[in-house]
C-alpha cells in the first residue's frame, strides 16, 4: 500500500523542530489547515487529513475537534476513508462521548456489508469501544454472523460476543448455544474465539458453566489433536502446535474441572500428556507447560499429577532464563500452604535465589524461603536468611527481620540460639526492626536464665563497638542495669568472660546518655540502668549519685523526672532502694506467637511448658502478668514512685505478687482451684483424665486437667498437649510431674489458662502421650463442652 | 473496571485479558497506544507517564515481568523500542511475551526488517495490523500467514477503490 505522502511529510516537519517550542508551532500550523481541510465538502484528502491529525493525537496534542470528522468518514462509501475514520473513532472517541452514538447506525449498516473487510472494521469497532447500549442494539446481528459466515467474520465475531458479554451480562444466554457449535470448526482462529467465548460465559454464570463441562471431552479431543499432531506449518512457533489455543483450552479446562471430580478425572490423562510431552527448551514450550501446572494445581487432580506439577516447578527453578525462575516462585508461593512437602523438596535451589541479581526474583524467594521454614530445618534456613539480611536491598529489610523473629519465635531449637539471633538482626538491621522487639527481646532474655552471664557480656561487647542500632542498644542498657554485677563477676560458662572494671561499665552506659545518636527512650533506658547498677555494685556508688544528680536538670522531661525520683531514693528512701531495684522476675507473656492457636488443617501445635528449674530465685509459674515495667514494682510496698500499670490481659488472679516474690519455694504445684464440676473426658487403656474449670473474668478460664493410671504398670513420659480455636488464647502452666505410677498411686495435673475475647465457641484438643513398658502411646480427645460453663456463655 | 463478586469458587476479576499495549522509544516518546478498556484522557496521561518511567528506569538483564497496582505488566526492548503489555494477574506472563513476539514478526513481515522509524512514519498501518491480531483484548487469529494476507488483500482493497473512484492518490 502506498504511503501517504502528506502525513510523511508533516511527520517529518514535525521531527525536524528543534524544541518544543517549534513543535509546538508547526502543530499548531498543520492543526488549523487540518480544520480547514475538514470544513470543505469533499476533497480525495481526507483520510489523509484524518491520520495528520491521529498522528498529532498521539503526540499528546488536543484532537476532539476530528472527532464529527470521524463519524463522517466511516459514512463514507470509500474504504480508504472508513479504514482511517474507524481507526479514529477508536483512538479518539470511547463510550463516554456523545459522539460515539452517532456511529451505531454505520457500524449496523456495515455490519452486514457485502465485502468482509468493512464488516471486520465494524465487528473491530465495536469490541473495542462499542457502549453497552449499542452492545444491546447489536447483540441479534453479532449472534446472526456468529452462525452463517465464512471463518474470517466468525472469529470477530466471536470476540465482539465476549465484549458484548462484558458489557451486558444477560446477553450471555443469547450467545451460548452458537458458541457451543462453534467448538466443532476447524478453523483455528474460530476455535480459540469460542473458547475465549465460551471461558467468558462460564466464568460469568455457573449454570452455564454446567451446561459447559459436558463439553470437556471435545476439548480434550481437540487438545490431543493439537499435541500429537505432526509439524503444521500455519501455527507451529518453536515446534508447539498453536501455542496460543493450547493455552486457552488449558484455562477453560481450568475453570470447568474446579472443584468437580467427574470433569477433573476426564482431563487427567491428557495433561499428563501435555506436561510429559511438550518441549521445554524455550520459552514458548515452558508457557504452555506453565498454563498445564495451573491447571492441574487448580482442579481435582490425583497425587501423581499434583506430584508432576511441582516438579516441573522444581525445573522451571534451575532454568537459566530468569523469567521463568521467577514464575516458578510465584506458583510455588499459591501452593506452598497446601502442597507444603512437595515445595520443600525444592528448598536448596529457593534458597540459591536468594542469592540472585534480580530485585523481583530476590523478593519472591525471601518470601517463599520464610514460608518453608521448619523445627527441621531451622538451623540451615537461619544461617540462609541471616546472610540475605546482611546484603539484601534496603526495601526488603523490614519484611526480612520480621519473618526472621517470627520464625526464630516459632522453631528456635534453644534458647541461646533464640538470643543470638536475635542479637544478630538487631546488630546488622537493627535500623528496620518493629518497635515490640525490645520487650520481646527482653522478655525472652529473663526467661533464659541461665544465660543471663553469656547474654550479658554479648550486649556489652556489641555496646562497645557500636552505639547507633537503637534497639540494641535499649536492650544492652537493660541488661546490663539487671545483670552488670554478672559482668563484673569475671566468670562465665558459655563465653570468654570480660575482665571490667566498675567504672568501665559505668563508662559505657555514660557514653550512651550523652551520645547525641541516643534517642530519648534509648537515654531513659541509660540511666535506669545506671541507677540500679547501685545496688551491684560496690565501689563507685557515688559516681552514680552524681550522674543521677546531674540529670536533675536535664531539658528532657521524661530524664528528669527519673532523675529526681532516684535522687528521692539515695536521699530519703535509701533503705528502700535495694528492695526497689532488686532483680525483676520473669516476665510472663501472652502473644499468639507463643501461645498455642489451631490453624487450618494443622493438627496441633506443640507447647513445651516452661520448664521448672532449681535454685531458680522465681518461679516461672507467677500468676502474675505485667507488662515490661522498668523498675519491676510488683505493688505491696508503698513507693513515692509511680505504681506499676498492670494493663493487658487480666489473668491476675488473688494473690499479691509482692507475697511471691519472697516466697521461693512456693509449692510446685499450683493451687488447687475451689471446688468445680468434674468432668471424665478420657478413658482409654487404663488412663483416665479428668477436666475441671473455674471462670476467672469475662474471657478467662481456667481449666484443670488431672490424669491418672489404673493399669499394673508405671507410665513415665506422660504429657499433655493442647490446641484450641484460633481467637482464642491458650497458656499452659507447668504441669505436676510427668510420672503416673500404676494402679492410681500418684495424679499428674496440668493447669491451662484460656483467653477467649471474642467469645468463640470454645473447644480443645488435647493429646496424651506416654511411655508404658518400653513402648510409645499417643492419643487424641476432642473437648466440645466446659463444666462450670453456662451453656449460652462462655 | 468491572469486578464481579461471583461465588466464592469462582472468585476471577472479570475483566479483559489485556488491558493496554504501549510502544515507546527509549526517550519515553510514545509510539503506539492501544487500550483495550475504556479510560479517561487523564488517565491515560498518567499510565504512559508510570509505565515508561518504571520501565526505562530497569536494569539490562532484569526480569521481563512487573507488578504495577493489580496488573503485571510484561515488556520487552527491540531494538529501540519497548514493547509493554499490561495483562490481569491471573493471567499467563509467558504467553504474554509470546503475544509481544508475535506482533513483532507481524510487523517485521509487513515493512520488511522493521524498524522504529517504519512505525513512526506508517503509524496508522501497525495499528491496522495490531486490529488484525488481536480485538478487545484478546488474541484474534493464531496464525501469522492468515494475518499478512488479510492486511495484504485490505491493502489491496484499499489501492482499487482509490483506482474505481479514479481519484488522484496523494
Amino acid at each position: 500500500m502506498s504511503p501517504s505522502v502528506p502525513l510523511q511529510e508533516m511527520i517529518r516537519a514535525i521531527r525536524s523542530a528543534r524544541t518544543q517550542c517549534e513543535e509546538r508551532g508547526v502543530i499548531q500550523r498543520e492543526c488549523a489547515a487540518i480544520r480547514a481541510q475538514f470544513r470543505q465538502v469533499d476533497n480525495g484528502a481526507r483520510s489523509h487529513n484524518l491520520a495528520k491529525l491521529l498522528y498529532v493525537h498521539m503526540l499528546g496534542y488536543p484532537a476532539h475537534f476530528g472527532q464529527m470528522e470521524c463519524v463522517r468518514m466511516i459514512a463514507s462509501p470509500r474504504y480508504s476513508e472508513k479504514r482511517v475514520g474507524y481507526l479514529g473513532a477508536m483512538m479518539l472517541l470511547d463510550e463516554k462521548q456523545d459522539a460515539s452514538l452517532l456511529i451505531t447506525n454505520s457500524i449496523k449498516n456495515d455490519l452486514s456489508h457485502s465485502n468482509q473487510y468493512v464488516q471486520s472494521l465494524a465487528l473491530c469497532t465495536l469490541a473495542c469501544m462499542g457502549s453497552a447500549e449499542m452492545c444491546r442494539d447489536l447483540a441479534p446481528e453479532i449472534d446472526r454472523l456468529l452462525r452463517a459466515s465464512n471463518s474470517y467474520i466468525k472469529k470477530k465475531a466471536a470476540l465482539c460476543a465476549v465484549h458484548i458479554v462484558r458489557k451486558v451480562q444477560d446477553l450471555g444466554e443469547l450467545f451460548a448455544p452458537a458458541a457451543r457449535s462453534l467448538l466443532s470448526e476447524k478453523n483455528h482462529g474460530v476455535l480459540h474465539g469460542a473458547v475465549v467465548l465460551i471461558t467468558e460465559l462460564c466464568e460469568r454464570n455457573p449454570e452455564t458453566l454446567e451446561r459447559f463441562r459436558k463439553t470437556v471431552p471435545d476439548l480434550v479431543q481437540i487438545m490431543k489433536g493439537l499435541v500429537i499432531s505432526g509439524y503444521s506449518p500455519e501455527h507451529d512457533v518453536a515446534g508447539i502446535s498453536d501455542p496460543f489455543l493450547q493455552v486457552r483450552i488449558l484455562r477453560l479446562l481450568r475453570i470447568l474441572g474446579r472443584n468437580n471430580e467427574a470433569a477433573s478425572d476426564a482431563m487427567n490423562d491428557l495433561l499428563a500428556q501435555v506436561a510429559t510431552n511438550t518441549d521445554s527448551t524455550k520459552t514458548v514450550g515452558n508457557a504452555v507447560l506453565y498454563e498445564t501446572v495451573l491447571t492441574v494445581l487448580d482442579i481435582k487432580s490425583e497425587s501423581g499429577l499434583r506430584v508432576l506439577a511441582v516438579n516441573i516447578l522444581g525445573r522451571f527453578l534451575l532454568n537459566n532464563d530468569r523469567n521463568i525462575r521467577y514464575i516458578a516462585m510465584t506458583s510455588l508461593q499459591r501452593i506452598v500452604g497446601t502442597d507444603h512437602n512437595a515445595v520443600q523438596r525444592h528448598r536448596g535451589t529457593i534458597v540459591d535465589c536468594l542469592k540472585d541479581q534480580d530485585a523481583s526474583v530476590k523478593r519472591r524467594a525471601l518470601e517463599l524461603s520464610l514460608a518453608l521454614v521448619s523445627a527441621s530445618n531451622i538451623r540451615s534456613m537461619m544461617k540462609e536468611l541471616l546472610l540475605f539480611l546482611s546484603s539484601c536491598p534496603p526495601e526488603l529489610r523490614a519484611q526480612a527481620a520480621s519473618g526472621i523473629f517470627y520464625a526464630a519465635e516459632r522453631y528456635a531449637p534453644s534458647q541461646r540460639w533464640h538470643i543470638d539471633t536475635i542479637l544478630h538482626v538487631l546488630t546488622t538491621a537493627g535500623g528496620d526492626v518493629r518497635d515490640e522487639t525490645v520487650p520481646n527481646l527482653i522478655q525472652l532474655i529473663t526467661n533464659a536464665s541461665e544465660l543471663h552471664c553469656y547474654t550479658v557480656h554479648k550486649l556489652y561487647r556489641a555496646l562497645l563497638n557500636d552505639i547507633s542500632q537503637q534497639s540494641l542498644v535499649q536492650v544492652a542498657c537493660w541488661c546490663i542495669g539487671e545483670y552488670g554485677d554478672l559482668l563484673l563477676r569475671g566468670e562465665c560458662q558459655e563465653t570468654e568472660p570480660a575482665q571490667v572494671t566498675e567504672d568501665d561499665v559505668l563508662d559505657a552506659l555514660e557514653t550512651v546518655l550523652q551520645s547525641h545518636m541516643s534517642s530519648p527512650a534509648t537515654r531513659g533506658f541509660a540511666l535506669t540502668a545506671t541507677m540500679k547498677l547501685s545496688t551491684r555494685i560496690l565501689d563507685n556508688v557515688d559516681r552514680i549519685r552524681s550522674i543521677v544528680s546531674i540529670y536533675g536538670s536535664c531539658i528532657d522531661v521524661e530524664l528528669q523526672q527519673r532523675a529526681v525520683e532516684y535522687n528521692a531514693l539515695f536521699r530519703k528512701y535509701d533503705h528502700m532502694r535495694a528492695a526497689v531495684l532488686e532483680r525483676m522476675p520473669v516476665i510472663e507473656k501472652n502473644s499468639p506467637g507463643h501461645t498455642n492457636g489451631e490453624s487450618a488443617g494443622e493438627p496441633m501445635k506443640e507447647i513445651q511448658p516452661p520448664k521448672v528449674k532449681q535454685g531458680e530465685p522465681l518461679l516461672p509459674q507467677q500468676p502474675a502478668n505485667q507488662v515490661c515495667d522498668l523498675l519491676g514494682l510488683l505493688g505491696g510496698s508503698e513507693e513515692p514512685l509511680q505504681p506499676s500499670p498492670a494493663p493487658g490481659l487480666s489473668l491476675n488472679t488473688a494473690s499479691t505478687a509482692g507475697g511471691d516474690l519472697l516466697d521461693l519455694l512456693g509449692g510446685l504445684e499450683p493451687t488447687p482451684p475451689a471446688p468445680a464440676p468434674t468432668v471424665t473426658v478420657y478413658e482409654k487403656d487404663g488412663v483416665t483424665l479428668t477436666l475441671s474449670c473455674e471462670k476467672q473474668s469475662d474471657s478467662v478460664l481456667t481449666v484443670t486437667l488431672t490424669a491418672s493410671n489404673s493399669t499394673d504398670s508405671d507410665m513415665s513420659s506422660f504429657t499433655l498437649q493442647a490446641a484450641v480455636p484460633k481467637s482464642v488464647q491458650l497458656h499452659m502452666k507447668a504441669p505436676s510431674g510427668d510420672f503416673l505410677p500404676a494402679r492410681g498411686a500418684a495424679k499428674v495435673t496440668q493447669m491451662v489458662v484460656l483467653n477467649n475475647p471474642n467469645k468463640v465457641n470454645l473447644k480443645m484438643r488435647i493429646r496424651v502421650s506416654y511411655t508404658s513398658q518400653g513402648s510409645a502411646f499417643q492419643d487424641t480427645v476432642q473437648i466440645d463442652s466446659f463444666p462450670g460453663l453456662s451453656a449460652a456463655g462462655h | 473496571m468491572c469486578l464481579i463478586v461471583a461465588p466464592s469458587d469462582l472468585l476471577v476479576c472479570l475483566c479483559c485479558q489485556m488491558r493496554f499495549l504501549l510502544l515507546f522509544s527509549r526517550q519515553g516518546k510514545l509510539r503506539l497506544q492501544k487500550w483495550f478498556t475504556p479510560m479517561s484522557d487523564r488517565e491515560k496521561k498518567k499510565i504512559i507517564r508510570d509505565m515508561t518511567t518504571m520501565v526505562l528506569a530497569r536494569q539490562p538483564r532484569s526480569c521481563n515481568f512487573l507488578h504495577w497496582k493489580d496488573l503485571k505488566i510484561i515488556y520487552k526492548r527491540y531494538a529501540s523500542l519497548y514493547f509493554c503489555l499490561a495483562i490481569e494477574s491471573q493471567e499467563n506472563e509467558l504467553l504474554a511475551l509470546e503475544v509481544i513476539h508475535r506482533y513483532v514478526e507481524l510487523l517485521d513481515k509487513y515493512f520488511g526488517n522493521v524498524c522504529e522509524l517504519d512505525i513512526i512514519f506508517n503509524f496508522e498501518k501497525a495499528y491496522f495490523i495490531l486490529d488484525e491480531f488481536l480485538m478487545g483484548g484478546e488474541i484474534q487469529e493464531t496464525s501469522k500467514q492468515v494475518v499478512n494476507r488479510c492486511i495484504e488483500s485490505s491493502d489491496m482493497l484499499q489501492e482499487t477503490m482509490e483506482e474505481y473512484m479514479s481519484k488522484p492518490a496523494f
